[in-house]
């Protein structure tokens, strides 16, 4: 604004304001042929708000400690190697912005969670499109708020769960926004912890050991279009509340614990227009209460929702299930949650009034997913006429499933999403 | 010789109509399944069904009746200089090709038409093996009983057992020793049912996501891996050849 003033005020003024922005923030360059060797260097000669470019090559530095204000700049991804027993970089300073690096073979320690970038207790940060191979933690953000995580690639190489850490961590940080990373071969993908007000949008995440995405005691968070594919688990939301989780999708968590997305004390949150599919439990429900699950499309998926009796007022409203082995699952009767205007397509029911939902109501629980979750081997008996018999003497007269878990108004063609 | 005999018996066959008819079937009940269904995977599951049910019990009394019927010319034929053995494959292969074709038709079609995925293309596998495997269980039945109506009983409580009684008893079983590691048995017992087998064949297509929520170590190699579908293509296949050789045995010494 003053410099707008300026400009249009005394023009010679102007010149000399554009000439000597640059003196003010320096630009230091590392390189073999440049002026700074070594990036330690040119931290240490640099003042607050210069920016520090660092031109190809391998920099083997040990730990990089940023205690200043400044930018560093990688041209051509130039590769920080941590030789695998250090931290790479620190960052303590605010509004420090560290671009365009590749990150290789970040410290592994039994007794300290090092990471490849780590900063810690500061604010204003930001880490765009970075590559981090092989780190234990890739970034670790410790009490460090209101910054920005975008663009960077993370592929951690372990395939052992105890060995690895996590792809984006972040403890007591809030008001932190990851954008549009990729994030692989990790412990978790994305882990929140203590972490309010965080926004995950656009992030692949992949291949993970256990959870795509951990979220615990982290409130009033939004994560939005993420995909979640083939990790342990999809998403584990623990002990958190207010928390929103829009358009995203959760596919191939396969196995026997593995969820698309695993639900432990969650209140008062939507989750809406997410898409899954081909996971052996899209939805695993312990203790979510007055949470709404709208408009999601549950497809292919081994159980769509399993949801535990220790839940209160949840409404499941307007979602499609389409080719799930088992709709629902259950351990109780779910009597205070409300499920309507779903689309099911076991449903059998007509519509005599051509409004567009069904006369009868559905009931989502079959006999045969009550067997099931008594005797699992009694699985391969799945689509079997035994099976078929069983179901059908249950519909025409209910004794083992719970008539509590209904659907009263279910939809006669898919809802579109 | 064979093929000769094959020829004859695929013309008999086409001449009495009641393949056409079965053709017809199958290719109206799919055609239906995925129109009413509204949703393709749906109507695989409904096709599934069917599958199991009518190609083992087509395959059985339609097989039966044929070769009750075709006995004086099986007859005429052992007076002929030929192997015993020639004229039973050339009389078995004519009814399974005939068979085959009319599902291959029915259902292929359809499933071509409206579904392009492996769980389609499993499904017409599975129909294919289990035409072979009850055709030659239904040939087994009728060269060891002389009577044409008990053959005919004998081909409808075999199928009775095998789609229905069978699981019935694998449930039982499943329920009463449920306290015990079972993972291993359930493979076992599945291989004593064709018709589980190929309905497991399918599952590890169509199902897997579910089946891949079983604990246990046998299980996640039987089902992850390649295991599997040859386990239950590789006893199929079993099905096949057993109760054939078993059947040319008793016919070689049958004294017609």
């Amino acid at each position: 604004m003053n410099l707008f003033f300026i400009n249009q005020g005394v023009g010679s003024l102007a010149a000399f304001a554009l000439l000597a922005a640059p003196l003010m923030a320096n630009e230091l360059h590392v390189g073999s042929d440049r002026t700074h060797k070594t990036i330690s260097s040119a931290l240490a000669a640099a003042s607050t708000n210069d920016t520090i470019v660092v031109h190809a090559g391998r920099y083997a530095e040990g730990t990089l400690v940023i205690n200043k204000t400044l930018s560093l700049i990688g041209n051509d991804s130039p590769v920080l190697d941590g030789k695998s027993k250090d931290e790479v970089l620190t960052i303590i300073a605010p509004n420090v912005s560290v671009r365009g690096f590749r990150i290789e073979n970040g410290g592994r320690s039994s007794t300290k969670e090092l990471a490849g970038i780590r900063v810690d207790s500061t604010t204003g940060f930001s880490l765009t499109d970075n590559q981090l191979i092989n780190c234990d933690y890739a970034i670790y953000l410790a009490k460090a708020s209101k910054g920005d995580v975008t663009r960077n690639v993370i592929q951690g190489l372990t395939d052992q769960e105890q060995n690895s850490g996590n792809g984006i961590h972040l403890w007591s940080s809030n008001a932190v926004r990851i954008t549009d990373n990729k994030v692989s071969g990790h412990r978790d993908g994305i882990y929140l912890e203590f972490s309010s007000e965080t926004n995950v949008e656009e992030n692949q995440v992949e291949k993970n050991m256990r959870y795509g995405m951990h979220f615990m005691s982290s409130n009033n968070s939004h994560y939005r279009k993420n995909r979640f594919s083939r990790n342990g688990a999809g998403v584990a939301v623990m002990f958190s509340h207010h928390v929103e989780m829009t358009d995203n999708v959760f596919d191939y968590s396969w196995g026997s614990s593995a969820y698309g997305l695993l639900i432990k004390d969650l209140v008062d949150s939507h989750i809406t227009g997410n898409r899954f599919h081909h996971n052996s439990t899209a939805i695993y429900s312990q203790g979510a209460t007055r949470t709404l699950f709208e408009r999601n499309e549950f497809k292919a998926n081994g159980w769509a929702l399993r949801v535990l009796s220790n839940g209160m007022e949840n409404v499941f409203r307007n979602n499609n299930f389409v080719g799930n082995s088992f709709d629902v699952g259950t351990n109780g009767d779910l009597k205070d949650h409300t499920f309507a205007d779903n689309y099911w397509d076991r449903y059998e029911g007509y519509d005599l009034k051509h409004d567009g939902t069904g006369d009868v109501p559905f009931r989502p629980v079959g006999v045969y997913s009550m067997v099931t979750e008594r005797v699992p081997a009694s699985l391969f008996l799945m689509h079997s006429f035994m099976v078929q018999l069983l179901d059908r003497a249950e519909k025409a007269f209910p004794s083992i499933t719970p008539d509590s878990v209904i659907d009263p108004s279910p939809a006669m063609k898919p809802i579109a999403l | 010789m064979t093929p000769r005999i094959i020829k004859h018996v695929l013309r008999d066959i086409l001449r009495s109509r009641i393949a056409v008819a079965y053709t017809l079937f199958l290719f109206v009940a799919a055609m239906g399944l995925f129109n009413i269904g509204g949703d393709v995977s749906k109507g695989l599951v409904s096709i599934l069904s069917v599958v199991l049910m009518i190609v083992p019990l087509m395959s059985l009394v339609f097989a039966t009746i044929h070769f009750y019927n075709s006995y004086e010319f099986i007859e005429l034929l052992s007076a002929q200089p030929l192997e015993r053995r020639t004229i039973l494959l050339g009389e078995y292969f004519g009814v399974a090709t005939a068979l085959s074709a009319a599902f291959l038709i029915g259902i292929g079609v359809p499933v071509l038409l409206y579904d392009r995925s492996t769980t389609g293309a499993c499904i017409i596998a599975a129909g294919l093996l289990l035409t072979f495997v009850f055709v030659a269980i239904a040939f087994l039945g009728a060269v060891c009983t002389r009577d044409k109506a008990r053959g005919m009983g004998v081909a409808l409580l075999l199928w009775f057992f095998f789609a229905l009684l069978f699981d019935g008893i694998v449930l039982f079983i499943l329920f009463t020793f449920q306290d015990y590691p079972l993972e291993k048995a359930t493979i076992a017992l599945v291989a004593l049912n064709p018709i589980d087998l190929a309905r497991t064949f399918v599952l590890l297509q169509m199902d897997v996501s579910a089946l891949m929520g079983m604990t246990g170590a046998v299980m996640q190699e039987f089902l992850g891996t390649a295991l599997g579908v040859s386990y239950t293509l590789g006893v199929l296949m079993l099905w096949v050849i057993a109760p054939l050789l078993l059947a040319l045995r008793v016919f070689r010494r049958k004294d017609l």
